[in-house]
């Protein structure tokens, strides 16, 4: 265990410190809205709690040129940027834990190896607000992942080493590392209970994969259908969301081709649509049973935890209300006040 | 040394290939010879692969996409496909030449469970282009035929000349160590020697041991349910009863999500399942 601590005073100076590990990124509000931008530490918002696109852009950017095609041979060129991406909470955190286990199964992506090699992931503690729920997902702490974590404590933070490139990276930032004392771990303790108080909204997540298996042929699907403007936005902003997408792509100024890879959707109509025109999943609600089955079962028979970290970003992006939390509670026959639920959809 | 290790680590590249040899198999299906071009991959690549299993075949420009392997690791050298002319990637390799280029990443996906089948009767039942992938297991077994207990193929397609290796099959069908009927839905010529009818009516044919049989299936869409019934009414175990299923990928490694199924990924836990999978999984088929 690796543990320090610096002075309120002192975090500014400490991150500008990390820049030189790589460019600094973090959350800057933009009007509503925050997100995961370049900027000086003075501009960061420390109290912000999700950012509108998650961090993993940093990761498996969305869209990037994985192949270039010139002159009959292929090339891969992609060097991502050095990168210090601070102010990820916890859920940001176990959803980086998620993406790391299934980009490196089976196969190792690259992409992502070399992304991940050249990001410093610093994260920071969070007070939830009325969206939070990842005390239901058991991702409201984290003990890996991360690089470093700092835990606000008011007039001081604590630093928590989480690997040996976070380790390797606070040589940049000696001079502002003080050694913890008792005091300061007994604060932390009192912030934690002060901190897991703080939940409002409450959501059962137990029993899901078998509830979701179970309820395969559910009305509630059909229902949630109908509603679904297939926007894809739920699938943009969730931390979890691997799915991609490869085409090709002509540059003609350069006269060579472009491999692009870019986020996906499946709840896009072509998701599943094959050459000849068959679609394995035309419907508006099979595509969405798969995303909720995906999340909600398959990870948790991969993984042993849902792909659910509790950041609420769907609860705050859905323009119809379809969320984790609207269809577990629908799923569960209780009462939610969701838009889908009480939508009257023709079927024209 | 770091570029060289990102060239070659790198899964998503493509390995060169040429065409070697192409020929019509029916009006829109055309089979393809092809030879990785750097000549130390040749063998261990095209030696090792497991009957089922596909490969990202793609052009530059174009696009990628999934295809069976319809050769077999017994005869290893080259690489065989076989490819209906129906989107813009086919439509571009049907104006390929002989010793024209291609590109391929893999081979990817399970491919048939060859080692569980050992000692087991084998029964095939091939429809339209679902021949392409049972062709590489049942070259496999002819290979290597003392391994296998008896084989039967059945084979049907809607008119002669649709029938895929048709001349291949007609000569296979000489061989006393294998049993193997073909069929048509319709003869409009009026000169085909064989069965007339959809493929099911081949069974009366069959006589296997029941409890030692691996079943395998392939076909369109329709024909599963139909065939599924006929390997139960003999007494086929869900767990032997095999089928190989086609969705779109453009990774092949279980990265990308479009062959998602449940939580299975099409490309890294099938394209080859069992009744039971399809069964257990809902929207397999």
């Amino acid at each position: 265990m690796r543990l320090f601590k610096i002075k309120k005073s002192n975090l500014f100076p400490f991150l500008r410190g990390l820049e030189g590990f790589g460019e600094l990124w973090g959350p800057v509000r933009k009007g509503e809205k925050v997100v995961y931008a370049r900027a000086k530490p003075e501009e960061f918002d420390l109290k912000a709690l999700r950012t509108m696109i998650p961090a993993k852009k940093f990761l498996l950017p969305p869209k990037f040129t994985s192949l270039k095609f010139r002159e009959s041979r292929w090339e891969d060129d992609y060097r991502p940027k050095r990168k210090v991406v601070f102010g990820l909470h916890p859920c940001g955190i176990h959803a980086l834990n998620i993406y790391h286990r299934f980009y490196t199964r089976l196969y190792s992506d690259p992409y992502y190896e070399r992304a991940k090699e050249a990001t410093l992931i610093v994260g920071l503690s969070c007070v939830p607000d009325e969206y939070c729920f990842c005390y239901a997902t058991g991702t409201s702490t984290v003990n890996e992942g991360f690089d470093l974590f700092l835990t606000d404590l008011g007039d001081r933070l604590l630093v928590w080493v989480g690997s040996p490139k976070g380790e390797e990276s606070l040589k940049l930032v000696g001079k502002y590392l003080e050694d913890v004392e008792q005091k300061d771990i007994s604060d932390y303790v009192a912030w934690r209970k002060r901190r897991d108080a703080a939940f409002k909204l409450k959501v059962d997540l137990d029993g899901m994969p078998e509830i979701v298996s179970f309820s395969y042929d559910s009305p509630v699907w059909e229902k949630m259908g109908k509603a679904c403007l297939s926007c894809g936005t739920c699938t943009m902003v969730c931390p979890t969301c691997t799915c991609f997408d490869l085409e090709d792509e002509y540059d003609l100024k350069r006269d060579e081709m472009h491999r692009q890879r870019f986020w996906y959707s499946c709840v896009f109509r072509e998701y599943s649509m094959v050459a000849g025109g068959h679609n394995f999943r035309e419907a508006r609600s099979e595509r969405l049973k798969l995303w909720y089955t995906h999340k909600l079962v398959g990870f948790m028979s991969e993984y042993g935890a849902p792909a659910c970290v509790g950041c609420s970003r769907c609860v705050v992006s859905c323009p119809v209300g379809i969320n984790v939390v609207s269809v577990v509670r629908a799923l569960r026959n209780e009462r939610t006040a969701a838009l889908w639920t009480k939508m009257e959809v023709s079927d024209a | 040394m770091h570029e060289i290790l990102y060239q070659q680590d790198n899964p998503y590249m493509p390995e060169r290939a040429r065409i070697v040899r192409k020929y019509d198999l029916t009006r829109d299906v055309r089979f393809f010879q092809v030879r990785l071009c750097n000549p130390d991959k040749v063998f261990p690549v095209t030696s090792t692969y497991s009957p089922g299993q596909f490969m990202m075949i793609s052009l530059p420009y174009v696009g990628e996409a999934p295809f069976s392997i319809t050769s077999t690791p017994s005869r290893p050298g080259l690489f065989e496909f076989c490819i209906r002319k129906v989107g813009r990637l086919t439509s571009r390799l049907f104006e390929l030449e002989e010793n024209d280029f291609i590109w391929l990443r893999g081979p990817f996906g399970n491919g048939f469970p060859v080692e569980s089948m050992i000692g087991k009767d084998l029964l095939f039942v091939a429809g339209g282009l679902g021949a392409a992938p049972l062709r590489s297991l049942l070259l496999y077994a002819l290979d290597n035929r003392d391994l296998f207990g008896k084989l039967f193929y059945l084979h049907g397609a809607r008119t002669p000349a649709d029938m895929l290796f048709r001349e291949e099959f007609f000569q296979l069908k000489q061989r006393k160590d294998f049993q193997c009927y073909l069929t048509v839905d319709q003869d409009p010529e009026g000169n085909w020697p064989f069965d007339k009818g959809v493929v099911t009516s081949l069974f009366k044919y069959v006589k296997v041991n029941p409890k030692n049989t691996a079943a395998v299936v392939c076909g369109p869409p329709v024909m599963y349910k139909y065939v599924v019934q006929e390997f139960i009414k003999l007494g086929i175990p869900d767990a032997n009863i095999y089928m190989t299923l086609e969705r779109k990928m453009k990774c092949g490694m279980g990265k990308c999500g479009q062959c998602v199924v449940g939580h299975k990924y099409v490309c890294v836990d099938g394209p080859v399942f069992t009744l039971w999978d399809v069964k257990n999984i809902k929207g397999l088929i």
